[in-house]
């Protein structure tokens, strides 16, 4: 367990008074408030470790026993073991806000869990703490419309993932959170898509597009070939003199529009026109005479 | 009555802020009042950010103005996210080419 430098969190000597310790404090809190840093964990953890510093350079007491023991708080342990029945009922029977586990293990061993007295701790006991998760799907996994069982914290959540979610999409499952304080509503759980795609087509959107090889008398003379699409095969007619790099467009063949039941995007389809190799001597008689032709 | 709406008196006392604060923040636009028989409700889809708008009230000292910009904002960092996403998402097409 690391000894936490509370003055060098919020940025203030040992010498600093209530009023320079608060306005340190309102000064960080303002840049690193988890509401205006909005899924960003750095954030978060720095915000906790001001409030943590917070809760205890701005209480008297607590200063008091912080500053006594400072680096050595290892011995001032002995002291507060003596005392800790006492202030543990205290503690916890005041407890709001933050639960224990947000404070770092120094935090516990020297006031033994979380106090409270400032407005702020009062209005989070509201509501839970927001859960954030990733959930890694196949690109085929988000063709079709599906449930899912997740398991978050030990609880089964079922989930239903909407065809045609993007890669890095969140949504928000109200109510799924970390319980509410003292009946407050749950907070919410926010899952973010990871879509890893191991198939031939790139997707943007609804559109996907593909490279199909095109043998060089099919491209010249016109025919028939089998192309792969998302959901199978279709037959397409190559039109004579076909040039490389043509593309094409099939229509409704791409990827499930998100949140439109029914509607799929295009599948653009891109030519490369193979050449033939290792021709044989008659093969090359007969391009030369074909290239005598032009 | 709609079961969505929550009256203003409860929640300023659940919250133990003004009714001042309610109509201020109503005046300003940031929520949207609902009155039924001289009663005042707003719905519980803004309960989250209300209490958003209370933390930044008294724990950051953010005013009402204040609150207004940082909503809007934060509406403009979270389209600029989802356009990157777009964007990173587009980008992978040109990749490994």
């Amino acid at each position: 367990m690391a000894f936490i430098d509370y003055y060098k969190i919020l940025g203030v000597s040992k010498s600093a008074t209530e009023k320079e310790i608060k306005a340190a404090y309102r000064k960080l809190a303002r840049k690193y408030h988890p509401d205006l840093n909005p899924d960003n964990k750095e954030a978060e953890k720095k915000f906790k470790e001001i409030n943590e510093a917070n809760e205890v350079l701005s209480a008297p007491e607590n200063r008091k026993k912080y500053d006594k023991y400072g680096k050595d708080w290892k011995h001032g342990e002995v002291y507060e073991k003596a005392q800790q029945q006492q202030q543990q009922t205290h503690y916890q029977s005041n407890q709001q806000g933050f639960s224990s586990q947000e404070y770092s293990d120094f935090f516990e061993s020297m006031f033994g869990g979380a106090r409270t007295s400032s407005r702020q701790s009062h209005y989070q006991k509201f509501k839970g703490q927001d859960f954030h998760a990733e959930l890694h799907l196949d690109l085929k996994d988000v063709y079709t419309t599906h449930k899912q069982v997740l398991t978050v914290n030990n609880k089964n959540i079922r989930l239903t993932i909407p065809a045609g979610v993007e890669n890095a999409q969140d949504i928000k499952i109200k109510g799924k959170g970390g319980a509410g304080l003292n009946g407050g509503p749950n907070g919410d759980l926010y899952i973010k898509f990871i879509i890893n795609n191991r198939t031939q087509f790139k997707r943007d959107g609804s559109t996907l597009y593909s490279n199909v090889n095109l043998d060089l008398y099919i491209s010249l003379l016109g025919g028939e070939i089998m192309v792969d699409t998302f959901d199978g095969k279709v037959k397409l007619k190559i039109a004579p003199e076909t040039q490389n790099e043509t593309k094409v467009k099939l229509k409704g063949k791409g990827f499930p529009v998100y949140k439109k039941e029914g509607e799929f995007g295009d599948l653009i389809i891109t030519y490369h026109i193979k050449n033939p190799t290792n021709l044989s001597e008659k093969e090359i008689e007969l391009f030369k005479e074909l290239q005598k032709l032009r | 009555m709609e079961k969505n709406l929550i009256s203003i008196t409860t929640l300023c006392s659940t919250y133990e802020i003004e009714i001042s604060f309610i109509d201020a923040l109503y005046k300003t636009g940031l929520i949207q009042i609902v009155i039924i028989e001289h009663n005042q409700f707003i719905h519980q889809d803004q309960i989250s950010d209300l209490e958003k708008m209370i933390r930044l009230y008294h724990e950051l000292n953010v005013n009402i103005e204040g609150i207004d910009v940082v909503f809007n904002l934060l509406e403009k960092e979270k389209e600029l996210r989802e356009e990157l996403n777009t964007l990173k998402n587009r980008l992978r097409l040109y990749e490994n080419e």
